[in-house]
Protein backbone atom coordinates (compact mmCIF):
# COMPACT_ATOMS: atom_id res chain seq x y z
CA UNK A 1 0.00 0.00 0.00
CA UNK A 2 1.67 3.21 -0.94
CA UNK A 3 1.83 6.42 1.81
CA UNK A 4 -1.09 8.26 -0.02
CA UNK A 5 -3.40 4.92 -0.11
CA UNK A 6 -2.68 4.73 3.58
CA UNK A 7 -3.22 8.24 3.89
CA UNK A 8 -6.86 8.34 2.18
CA UNK A 9 -7.67 4.67 4.35
CA UNK A 10 -6.87 6.13 7.57
CA UNK A 11 -8.95 9.67 6.48
CA UNK A 12 -12.14 7.71 5.71
CA UNK A 13 -11.58 5.11 9.27
CA UNK A 14 -11.64 8.48 10.61
CA UNK A 15 -14.31 10.18 8.68
CA UNK A 16 -12.54 13.26 7.88
CA UNK A 17 -12.62 14.51 4.41
CA UNK A 18 -9.21 15.03 3.27
CA UNK A 19 -10.72 16.22 -0.12
CA UNK A 20 -12.38 19.56 -0.55
CA UNK A 21 -12.96 21.25 -3.84
CA UNK A 22 -13.95 24.75 -3.69
CA UNK A 23 -15.41 27.02 -6.96
CA UNK A 24 -14.58 30.38 -6.15
CA UNK A 25 -17.20 31.39 -8.91
CA UNK A 26 -19.19 30.49 -12.10
CA UNK A 27 -18.57 33.18 -13.71
CA UNK A 28 -15.79 32.65 -16.51
CA UNK A 29 -13.96 34.23 -19.33
CA UNK A 30 -15.02 31.33 -21.78
CA UNK A 31 -18.16 29.09 -22.46
CA UNK A 32 -17.18 25.78 -23.44
CA UNK A 33 -19.85 24.04 -25.04
CA UNK A 34 -19.36 21.46 -23.01
CA UNK A 35 -19.81 23.13 -19.32
CA UNK A 36 -22.40 22.22 -17.21
CA UNK A 37 -22.59 25.72 -14.83
CA UNK A 38 -24.89 28.80 -15.12
CA UNK A 39 -22.19 31.29 -15.38
CA UNK A 40 -24.23 34.47 -13.95
CA UNK A 41 -23.52 35.23 -10.12
CA UNK A 42 -26.09 34.26 -8.20
CA UNK A 43 -24.47 35.63 -5.38
CA UNK A 44 -21.15 34.20 -4.59
CA UNK A 45 -19.33 34.13 -1.07
CA UNK A 46 -17.08 37.02 -0.17
CA UNK A 47 -13.59 36.59 0.97
CA UNK A 48 -14.68 36.56 4.28
CA UNK A 49 -17.46 33.98 4.00
CA UNK A 50 -14.49 31.79 1.70
CA UNK A 51 -12.04 32.40 4.15
CA UNK A 52 -14.55 31.58 7.27
CA UNK A 53 -14.68 28.34 5.15
CA UNK A 54 -11.18 27.65 4.49
CA UNK A 55 -10.69 27.89 8.55
CA UNK A 56 -14.08 25.67 8.72
CA UNK A 57 -12.20 23.13 6.31
CA UNK A 58 -9.11 23.51 8.06
CA UNK A 59 -10.75 22.46 11.68
CA UNK A 60 -11.99 19.53 9.55
CA UNK A 61 -8.91 18.16 8.50
CA UNK A 62 -8.47 18.57 4.76
CA UNK A 63 -5.85 18.67 3.39
CA UNK A 64 -6.07 18.34 -0.25
CA UNK A 65 -7.97 21.61 -1.33
CA UNK A 66 -8.69 22.13 -5.02
CA UNK A 67 -9.64 26.15 -6.13
CA UNK A 68 -11.63 26.13 -9.34
CA UNK A 69 -15.07 27.49 -10.81
CA UNK A 70 -16.13 29.22 -13.54
CA UNK A 71 -12.78 30.65 -13.82
CA UNK A 72 -10.98 31.39 -10.53
CA UNK A 73 -9.10 34.03 -11.37
CA UNK A 74 -11.85 36.38 -12.56
CA UNK A 75 -11.86 36.96 -8.45
CA UNK A 76 -10.60 40.09 -7.54
CA UNK A 77 -9.77 38.52 -4.53
CA UNK A 78 -8.84 35.58 -5.69
CA UNK A 79 -5.07 35.86 -4.42
CA UNK A 80 -5.85 36.87 -1.19
CA UNK A 81 -7.83 33.43 -1.31
CA UNK A 82 -5.14 31.21 -2.45
CA UNK A 83 -2.81 32.84 0.38
CA UNK A 84 -5.58 32.14 2.89
CA UNK A 85 -5.89 28.83 1.92
CA UNK A 86 -1.90 28.65 1.55
CA UNK A 87 -1.48 30.26 5.37
CA UNK A 88 -3.66 27.47 6.32
CA UNK A 89 -1.23 24.84 5.37
CA UNK A 90 -3.65 23.47 1.96
CA UNK A 91 -2.27 21.72 -0.46
CA UNK A 92 -3.43 23.96 -3.04
CA UNK A 93 -4.21 22.68 -6.90
CA UNK A 94 -6.12 25.34 -9.17
CA UNK A 95 -8.47 24.53 -12.00
CA UNK A 96 -8.30 27.38 -14.74
CA UNK A 97 -8.31 28.26 -18.46
CA UNK A 98 -4.87 29.68 -17.62
CA UNK A 99 -5.57 32.75 -19.84
CA UNK A 100 -5.35 35.43 -17.54
CA UNK A 101 -2.26 34.64 -16.55
CA UNK A 102 1.60 36.42 -17.48
CA UNK A 103 4.67 36.23 -15.91
CA UNK A 104 3.33 38.39 -12.53
CA UNK A 105 0.40 36.11 -11.73
CA UNK A 106 2.64 32.98 -12.57
CA UNK A 107 5.19 34.45 -9.98
CA UNK A 108 3.16 34.83 -7.67
CA UNK A 109 1.11 31.41 -7.56
CA UNK A 110 4.86 29.80 -7.01
CA UNK A 111 5.37 32.30 -4.36
CA UNK A 112 2.59 31.25 -3.12
CA UNK A 113 3.33 27.52 -2.88
CA UNK A 114 0.55 26.69 -5.28
CA UNK A 115 1.07 22.53 -5.40
CA UNK A 116 -0.32 22.33 -9.35
CA UNK A 117 -2.07 24.32 -12.09
CA UNK A 118 -4.27 22.22 -13.95
CA UNK A 119 -5.23 23.95 -17.34
CA UNK A 120 -8.12 23.05 -19.70
CA UNK A 121 -6.96 22.31 -23.37
CA UNK A 122 -9.13 20.85 -25.65
CA UNK A 123 -7.16 21.01 -29.05
CA UNK A 124 -3.37 21.90 -29.94
CA UNK A 125 -5.46 23.47 -32.96
CA UNK A 126 -6.74 27.05 -32.45
CA UNK A 127 -9.85 26.59 -34.60
CA UNK A 128 -10.81 23.54 -32.77
CA UNK A 129 -9.85 24.91 -29.02
CA UNK A 130 -11.57 28.34 -29.60
CA UNK A 131 -15.17 26.41 -31.07
CA UNK A 132 -15.08 24.42 -27.91
CA UNK A 133 -14.30 27.50 -25.29
CA UNK A 134 -16.62 30.50 -27.78
CA UNK A 135 -13.60 32.41 -26.78
CA UNK A 136 -11.66 33.51 -30.00
CA UNK A 137 -8.03 33.61 -29.67
CA UNK A 138 -8.24 31.16 -26.09
CA UNK A 139 -5.60 28.90 -27.08
CA UNK A 140 -2.95 31.17 -27.97
CA UNK A 141 -3.93 32.79 -24.30
CA UNK A 142 -4.07 29.64 -22.36
CA UNK A 143 -0.23 28.27 -23.79
CA UNK A 144 1.30 32.14 -22.95
CA UNK A 145 -0.49 31.08 -20.05
CA UNK A 146 1.13 27.32 -19.18
CA UNK A 147 4.45 28.65 -20.67
CA UNK A 148 4.31 31.38 -17.91
CA UNK A 149 3.55 29.00 -14.94
CA UNK A 150 6.04 26.75 -16.08
CA UNK A 151 8.62 29.04 -16.62
CA UNK A 152 7.83 30.04 -13.09
CA UNK A 153 8.27 26.41 -11.69
CA UNK A 154 4.81 25.44 -11.22
CA UNK A 155 3.76 21.89 -11.98
CA UNK A 156 0.78 22.39 -14.93
CA UNK A 157 -1.66 19.70 -15.80
CA UNK A 158 -3.13 19.58 -19.01
CA UNK A 159 -6.59 18.21 -18.64
CA UNK A 160 -8.49 17.53 -21.99
CA UNK A 161 -11.97 16.81 -22.21
CA UNK A 162 -12.37 14.59 -25.18
CA UNK A 163 -16.18 14.97 -27.00
CA UNK A 164 -16.73 14.46 -30.72
CA UNK A 165 -15.82 17.67 -31.37
CA UNK A 166 -11.89 17.08 -30.51
CA UNK A 167 -11.37 13.79 -30.27
CA UNK A 168 -9.36 13.49 -33.52
CA UNK A 169 -7.11 16.06 -31.36
CA UNK A 170 -6.21 14.17 -28.37
CA UNK A 171 -2.51 13.04 -30.05
CA UNK A 172 -1.91 16.49 -30.63
CA UNK A 173 -2.71 18.24 -27.24
CA UNK A 174 -0.67 14.93 -25.77
CA UNK A 175 2.29 15.77 -28.00
CA UNK A 176 1.70 20.16 -27.03
CA UNK A 177 1.58 18.86 -23.21
CA UNK A 178 4.93 17.47 -23.17
CA UNK A 179 6.35 20.36 -25.55
CA UNK A 180 5.32 22.66 -22.66
CA UNK A 181 6.68 20.32 -19.88
CA UNK A 182 3.16 19.41 -18.70
CA UNK A 183 1.65 16.10 -17.70
CA UNK A 184 -1.32 14.97 -20.15
CA UNK A 185 -4.67 13.32 -18.76
CA UNK A 186 -7.41 13.11 -21.47
CA UNK A 187 -11.42 12.09 -20.03
CA UNK A 188 -14.50 11.81 -22.14
CA UNK A 189 -16.97 12.02 -18.77
CA UNK A 190 -19.42 15.17 -20.15
CA UNK A 191 -21.64 15.85 -17.17
CA UNK A 192 -25.52 17.33 -17.28
CA UNK A 193 -25.57 20.60 -16.57
CA UNK A 194 -26.13 21.34 -12.74
CA UNK A 195 -30.04 22.36 -13.53
CA UNK A 196 -30.72 19.19 -14.64
CA UNK A 197 -30.05 19.86 -18.81
CA UNK A 198 -28.56 16.93 -20.35
CA UNK A 199 -28.95 18.38 -23.62
CA UNK A 200 -24.84 19.03 -23.28
CA UNK A 201 -24.70 14.90 -23.33
CA UNK A 202 -25.12 15.03 -27.37
CA UNK A 203 -21.52 16.25 -27.30
CA UNK A 204 -20.21 12.97 -25.33
CA UNK A 205 -17.81 10.54 -27.66
CA UNK A 206 -20.34 7.86 -29.08
CA UNK A 207 -19.59 4.71 -27.29
CA UNK A 208 -18.04 2.75 -30.40
CA UNK A 209 -15.43 4.96 -30.46
CA UNK A 210 -14.55 4.39 -26.83
CA UNK A 211 -12.82 0.68 -28.42
CA UNK A 212 -10.16 2.80 -30.14
CA UNK A 213 -9.53 5.09 -27.89
CA UNK A 214 -9.08 2.74 -24.83
CA UNK A 215 -6.03 1.11 -27.26
CA UNK A 216 -3.83 3.94 -26.70
CA UNK A 217 -1.00 3.53 -25.17
CA UNK A 218 -0.72 7.07 -23.75
CA UNK A 219 -4.12 7.00 -22.50
CA UNK A 220 -4.26 3.55 -20.84
CA UNK A 221 -0.76 2.42 -20.50
CA UNK A 222 -0.88 -1.27 -21.29
CA UNK A 223 -3.84 -1.83 -23.59
CA UNK A 224 -3.71 -5.21 -22.70
CA UNK A 225 -4.00 -5.53 -19.03
CA UNK A 226 -6.60 -1.85 -18.92
CA UNK A 227 -8.91 -3.98 -21.30
CA UNK A 228 -8.54 -7.52 -19.96
CA UNK A 229 -12.15 -9.15 -18.22
CA UNK A 230 -12.81 -7.92 -14.85
CA UNK A 231 -11.86 -10.51 -12.80
CA UNK A 232 -14.22 -12.76 -10.60
CA UNK A 233 -16.24 -10.12 -7.78
CA UNK A 234 -15.49 -11.64 -4.28
CA UNK A 235 -16.64 -10.19 -0.64
CA UNK A 236 -14.34 -7.38 -0.77
CA UNK A 237 -15.45 -5.49 -4.09
CA UNK A 238 -18.99 -6.11 -2.34
CA UNK A 239 -18.26 -4.02 0.62
CA UNK A 240 -15.58 -1.76 -1.55
CA UNK A 241 -17.14 2.10 -1.24
CA UNK A 242 -19.14 3.37 -4.47
CA UNK A 243 -16.35 6.25 -4.57
CA UNK A 244 -14.60 8.78 -2.21
CA UNK A 245 -17.55 11.29 -2.70
CA UNK A 246 -19.29 12.11 0.18
CA UNK A 247 -16.66 9.96 2.38
CA UNK A 248 -13.19 11.77 2.39
CA UNK A 249 -14.20 13.93 -0.46
CA UNK A 250 -16.64 17.26 -1.31
CA UNK A 251 -17.55 19.56 -3.17
CA UNK A 252 -18.87 23.52 -1.93
CA UNK A 253 -20.17 25.85 -4.69
CA UNK A 254 -19.32 29.53 -4.60
CA UNK A 255 -22.94 30.03 -2.65
CA UNK A 256 -22.11 27.76 -0.09
CA UNK A 257 -24.12 24.93 -1.04
CA UNK A 258 -21.90 21.40 -0.09
CA UNK A 259 -22.74 18.41 -2.51
CA UNK A 260 -20.80 14.74 -2.11
CA UNK A 261 -18.33 15.53 -5.38
CA UNK A 262 -18.65 18.53 -8.49
CA UNK A 263 -20.39 15.78 -10.51
CA UNK A 264 -22.90 14.61 -7.92
CA UNK A 265 -25.32 17.68 -7.50
CA UNK A 266 -27.05 16.12 -4.10
CA UNK A 267 -27.34 19.53 -2.38
CA UNK A 268 -26.63 18.26 1.25
CA UNK A 269 -26.40 21.83 3.27
CA UNK A 270 -25.47 25.10 2.96
CA UNK A 271 -22.24 26.50 4.88
CA UNK A 272 -23.78 30.43 4.84
CA UNK A 273 -26.59 28.49 7.42
CA UNK A 274 -24.66 25.78 9.15
CA UNK A 275 -20.61 24.80 10.28
CA UNK A 276 -18.90 22.82 7.66
CA UNK A 277 -18.88 20.27 10.14
CA UNK A 278 -22.37 20.20 11.04
CA UNK A 279 -22.93 19.25 7.47
CA UNK A 280 -20.30 16.82 7.48
CA UNK A 281 -21.24 14.88 9.90
CA UNK A 282 -25.21 15.16 10.33
CA UNK A 283 -26.12 16.04 6.65
CA UNK A 284 -29.22 13.30 5.87
CA UNK A 285 -28.22 12.94 2.45
CA UNK A 286 -24.22 12.75 3.00
CA UNK A 287 -25.21 9.87 5.73
CA UNK A 288 -27.30 8.16 2.91
CA UNK A 289 -24.31 8.20 0.44
CA UNK A 290 -22.13 6.58 3.06
CA UNK A 291 -24.55 3.83 3.99
CA UNK A 292 -24.00 2.78 0.27
CA UNK A 293 -21.73 -0.27 -0.37
CA UNK A 294 -21.20 -1.66 -4.09
CA UNK A 295 -23.30 -4.76 -2.84
CA UNK A 296 -26.20 -2.55 -1.92
CA UNK A 297 -26.78 -1.54 -5.69
CA UNK A 298 -29.57 -3.67 -7.58
CA UNK A 299 -28.20 -3.80 -10.87
CA UNK A 300 -24.45 -3.17 -10.41
CA UNK A 301 -24.18 -5.64 -7.76
CA UNK A 302 -24.92 -8.37 -10.22
CA UNK A 303 -22.45 -7.41 -12.67
CA UNK A 304 -19.25 -8.69 -13.75
CA UNK A 305 -17.51 -5.59 -14.01
CA UNK A 306 -18.61 -4.60 -10.01
CA UNK A 307 -14.97 -4.56 -8.96
CA UNK A 308 -13.51 -2.71 -11.82
CA UNK A 309 -16.28 -0.55 -12.76
CA UNK A 310 -15.41 3.62 -12.77
CA UNK A 311 -19.22 3.70 -11.78
CA UNK A 312 -20.16 7.31 -10.67
CA UNK A 313 -22.89 7.69 -8.39
CA UNK A 314 -23.29 11.24 -9.04
CA UNK A 315 -23.81 10.41 -12.94
CA UNK A 316 -26.17 7.69 -11.51
CA UNK A 317 -27.75 9.88 -9.25
CA UNK A 318 -28.53 12.48 -12.45
CA UNK A 319 -29.97 9.33 -14.04
CA UNK A 320 -32.74 8.91 -11.22
CA UNK A 321 -31.54 6.68 -8.59
CA UNK A 322 -27.60 6.93 -6.71
CA UNK A 323 -28.05 3.37 -6.33
CA UNK A 324 -28.58 2.90 -9.80
CA UNK A 325 -26.02 1.94 -12.88
CA UNK A 326 -23.96 5.20 -14.37
CA UNK A 327 -24.77 4.41 -17.87
CA UNK A 328 -21.85 6.15 -19.70
CA UNK A 329 -19.76 3.73 -17.30
CA UNK A 330 -21.67 0.62 -18.55
CA UNK A 331 -20.42 1.75 -22.09
CA UNK A 332 -16.60 2.76 -20.39
CA UNK A 333 -16.88 -0.72 -19.11
CA UNK A 334 -18.64 -2.75 -21.94
CA UNK A 335 -16.07 -0.98 -24.71
CA UNK A 336 -13.09 -1.63 -22.61
CA UNK A 337 -13.83 -5.36 -21.80
CA UNK A 338 -16.04 -6.17 -24.62
CA UNK A 339 -18.49 -8.00 -22.05
CA UNK A 340 -21.98 -6.23 -21.76
CA UNK A 341 -22.85 -4.64 -18.02
CA UNK A 342 -25.74 -5.97 -15.99
CA UNK A 343 -27.94 -2.92 -16.78
CA UNK A 344 -27.34 -3.06 -20.54
CA UNK A 345 -28.24 -7.00 -20.24
CA UNK A 346 -31.39 -6.31 -18.07
CA UNK A 347 -31.97 -3.78 -20.51
CA UNK A 348 -32.41 -6.29 -23.19
CA UNK A 349 -30.06 -3.78 -25.14
CA UNK A 350 -27.70 -6.82 -25.86
CA UNK A 351 -28.02 -8.74 -29.04
CA UNK A 352 -25.30 -11.48 -30.34
CA UNK A 353 -25.39 -11.62 -33.72
CA UNK A 354 -22.96 -14.40 -34.48
CA UNK A 355 -24.76 -16.58 -31.78
CA UNK A 356 -25.41 -16.48 -28.11
CA UNK A 357 -24.25 -14.73 -25.30
CA UNK A 358 -22.20 -17.67 -24.59
CA UNK A 359 -20.74 -18.10 -27.93
CA UNK A 360 -19.57 -14.06 -27.50
CA UNK A 361 -17.93 -14.69 -24.16
CA UNK A 362 -16.66 -18.02 -25.27
CA UNK A 363 -14.29 -15.76 -27.54
CA UNK A 364 -11.82 -15.45 -24.67
CA UNK A 365 -9.01 -14.34 -24.41
CA UNK A 366 -9.55 -12.22 -27.54
CA UNK A 367 -8.63 -9.24 -27.81
CA UNK A 368 -11.21 -6.70 -26.22
CA UNK A 369 -11.68 -5.26 -29.59
CA UNK A 370 -12.68 -8.42 -31.33
CA UNK A 371 -15.25 -9.28 -28.24
CA UNK A 372 -16.58 -5.54 -28.67
CA UNK A 373 -17.30 -7.06 -32.21
CA UNK A 374 -19.68 -10.16 -31.39
CA UNK A 375 -21.95 -8.36 -29.62
CA UNK A 376 -24.12 -5.44 -30.76
CA UNK A 377 -25.75 -2.88 -28.27
CA UNK A 378 -28.10 0.02 -28.39
CA UNK A 379 -27.41 3.25 -27.38
CA UNK A 380 -28.25 3.51 -23.15
CA UNK A 381 -31.31 5.47 -22.95
CA UNK A 382 -30.47 8.31 -19.71
CA UNK A 383 -33.38 9.32 -17.82
CA UNK A 384 -34.04 12.21 -16.60
CA UNK A 385 -33.65 12.84 -12.98
CA UNK B 1 27.87 25.69 21.80
CA UNK B 2 25.87 26.43 18.25
CA UNK B 3 22.76 26.08 18.07
CA UNK B 4 20.30 24.82 15.49
CA UNK B 5 17.52 27.12 14.56
CA UNK B 6 14.54 25.07 12.59
CA UNK B 7 11.75 26.89 10.74
CA UNK B 8 8.66 25.51 8.40
CA UNK B 9 9.48 26.16 5.30
CA UNK B 10 5.73 28.24 3.16
CA UNK B 11 5.90 25.76 0.45
CA UNK B 12 4.41 22.96 2.27
CA UNK B 13 1.67 21.74 2.83
CA UNK B 14 0.32 20.46 6.12
CA UNK B 15 -2.92 18.41 8.46
CA UNK B 16 -2.82 16.44 11.38
CA UNK B 17 -4.38 13.16 10.71
CA UNK B 18 -5.08 11.39 13.82
CA UNK B 19 -1.57 10.90 15.70
CA UNK B 20 0.13 12.14 13.00
CA UNK B 21 0.73 14.69 10.55
CA UNK B 22 0.76 14.98 6.98
CA UNK B 23 3.09 17.03 5.27
CA UNK B 24 3.46 17.43 1.21
CA UNK B 25 6.25 19.70 -0.59
CA UNK B 26 4.88 22.29 -3.20
CA UNK B 27 8.22 21.66 -4.76
CA UNK B 28 8.47 18.18 -5.52
CA UNK B 29 4.77 16.72 -4.72
CA UNK B 30 6.89 14.15 -2.12
CA UNK B 31 4.64 13.39 0.76
CA UNK B 32 5.42 12.70 4.38
CA UNK B 33 3.54 11.70 7.52
CA UNK B 34 4.92 12.67 10.95
CA UNK B 35 4.97 10.54 13.79
CA UNK B 36 3.89 12.23 17.29
CA UNK B 37 7.51 13.00 17.80
CA UNK B 38 8.69 14.15 14.76
CA UNK B 39 5.34 16.44 14.90
CA UNK B 40 6.18 18.14 18.53
CA UNK B 41 9.52 19.29 16.14
CA UNK B 42 7.32 20.37 13.36
CA UNK B 43 5.46 22.45 15.20
CA UNK B 44 7.85 23.68 17.72
CA UNK B 45 10.08 24.75 14.42
CA UNK B 46 9.48 28.56 14.85
CA UNK B 47 12.26 29.79 13.44
CA UNK B 48 13.63 31.41 16.89
CA UNK B 49 14.01 28.17 19.73
CA UNK B 50 17.09 26.46 19.39
CA UNK B 51 16.93 22.91 18.74
CA UNK B 52 18.40 21.58 21.76
CA UNK B 53 15.84 23.67 23.92
CA UNK B 54 12.39 22.53 21.73
CA UNK B 55 14.21 18.51 22.56
CA UNK B 56 14.83 19.47 26.24
CA UNK B 57 11.22 21.39 26.40
CA UNK B 58 9.06 19.40 24.30
CA UNK B 59 10.36 15.97 23.61
CA UNK B 60 12.37 15.26 26.78
CA UNK B 61 8.98 16.33 28.79
CA UNK B 62 6.91 14.09 27.17
CA UNK B 63 8.64 10.87 26.30
CA UNK B 64 10.87 8.80 27.94
CA UNK B 65 14.80 9.63 26.44
CA UNK B 66 17.56 11.15 27.53
CA UNK B 67 18.66 14.60 25.50
CA UNK B 68 21.49 13.45 24.38
CA UNK B 69 19.89 10.78 22.43
CA UNK B 70 16.56 12.93 21.17
CA UNK B 71 18.80 15.79 20.29
CA UNK B 72 21.13 13.32 18.06
CA UNK B 73 17.97 11.83 16.49
CA UNK B 74 16.53 15.31 16.20
CA UNK B 75 19.37 16.53 14.42
CA UNK B 76 19.67 13.53 11.72
CA UNK B 77 15.54 13.63 11.56
CA UNK B 78 15.64 17.90 10.72
CA UNK B 79 18.72 17.67 8.26
CA UNK B 80 16.30 14.54 6.26
CA UNK B 81 13.74 17.13 6.37
CA UNK B 82 15.64 20.13 4.84
CA UNK B 83 16.53 17.86 2.06
CA UNK B 84 13.52 17.57 0.74
CA UNK B 85 12.74 21.56 1.15
CA UNK B 86 10.16 20.68 4.31
CA UNK B 87 11.99 22.52 6.86
CA UNK B 88 14.65 25.56 7.05
CA UNK B 89 17.97 24.85 9.06
CA UNK B 90 20.10 27.45 9.77
CA UNK B 91 22.61 28.30 12.55
CA UNK B 92 20.94 31.70 13.44
CA UNK B 93 17.28 32.63 14.20
CA UNK B 94 14.77 32.28 11.02
CA UNK B 95 12.86 35.34 10.23
CA UNK B 96 9.07 34.57 9.72
CA UNK B 97 7.46 34.84 6.63
CA UNK B 98 6.03 38.30 5.69
CA UNK B 99 2.62 38.81 7.11
CA UNK B 100 1.59 39.26 3.69
CA UNK B 101 1.63 35.43 3.25
CA UNK B 102 3.46 35.76 -0.57
CA UNK B 103 5.92 33.38 0.10
CA UNK B 104 8.63 36.40 -0.65
CA UNK B 105 10.50 36.47 2.79
CA UNK B 106 10.19 32.11 3.28
CA UNK B 107 12.10 32.23 0.38
CA UNK B 108 15.06 34.18 1.67
CA UNK B 109 15.04 32.32 4.22
CA UNK B 110 14.76 29.47 2.36
CA UNK B 111 18.53 30.33 1.21
CA UNK B 112 20.06 29.83 4.48
CA UNK B 113 19.61 25.60 3.83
Amino acid sequence: MSLMEEIIRKGLALGIPLTAHVDLTYRCNERCEHCYLDHDDKGEMSFEEISRLLGELADAGVFFLTLSGGEPMLRRDFFDIVARARALLFNVKVKTNAVLVRTAEAQRLRALGVEQMQVSVYSHRPEVHDAVTKLPGSLHRTIEGIRALRAAGLKVAVANVMMRSNLADRQGVAAMARELGATYSADPTVTPMMDGDRSVLNLRIPGSELSGLFQDKELVGDPEAFCAPPPPVGNGERNALPCSAGHSSCYISPYGDVFPCVQFPLPSGNVRKQKFLEIWHHSPQLQEVRSIRTGDLPVCSSCAHLGTCTRCPGLAWTEGNMRGPSSADCEKSFYRTGIPSANMLARGLVTFPNGTAEAALAAFPAPAHRRVSLVQIAPLPQAVA
Amino acid sequence: MNHIYIARSSAVAARPLGDEMVIMSALDSTLFTLSDVAAVLWQAADGRTPLDEIVRQRVCTAYSVDAETALRDAEEFVRALAEHGILLVASQPIPSPSPTQDGTAASAAGDRR
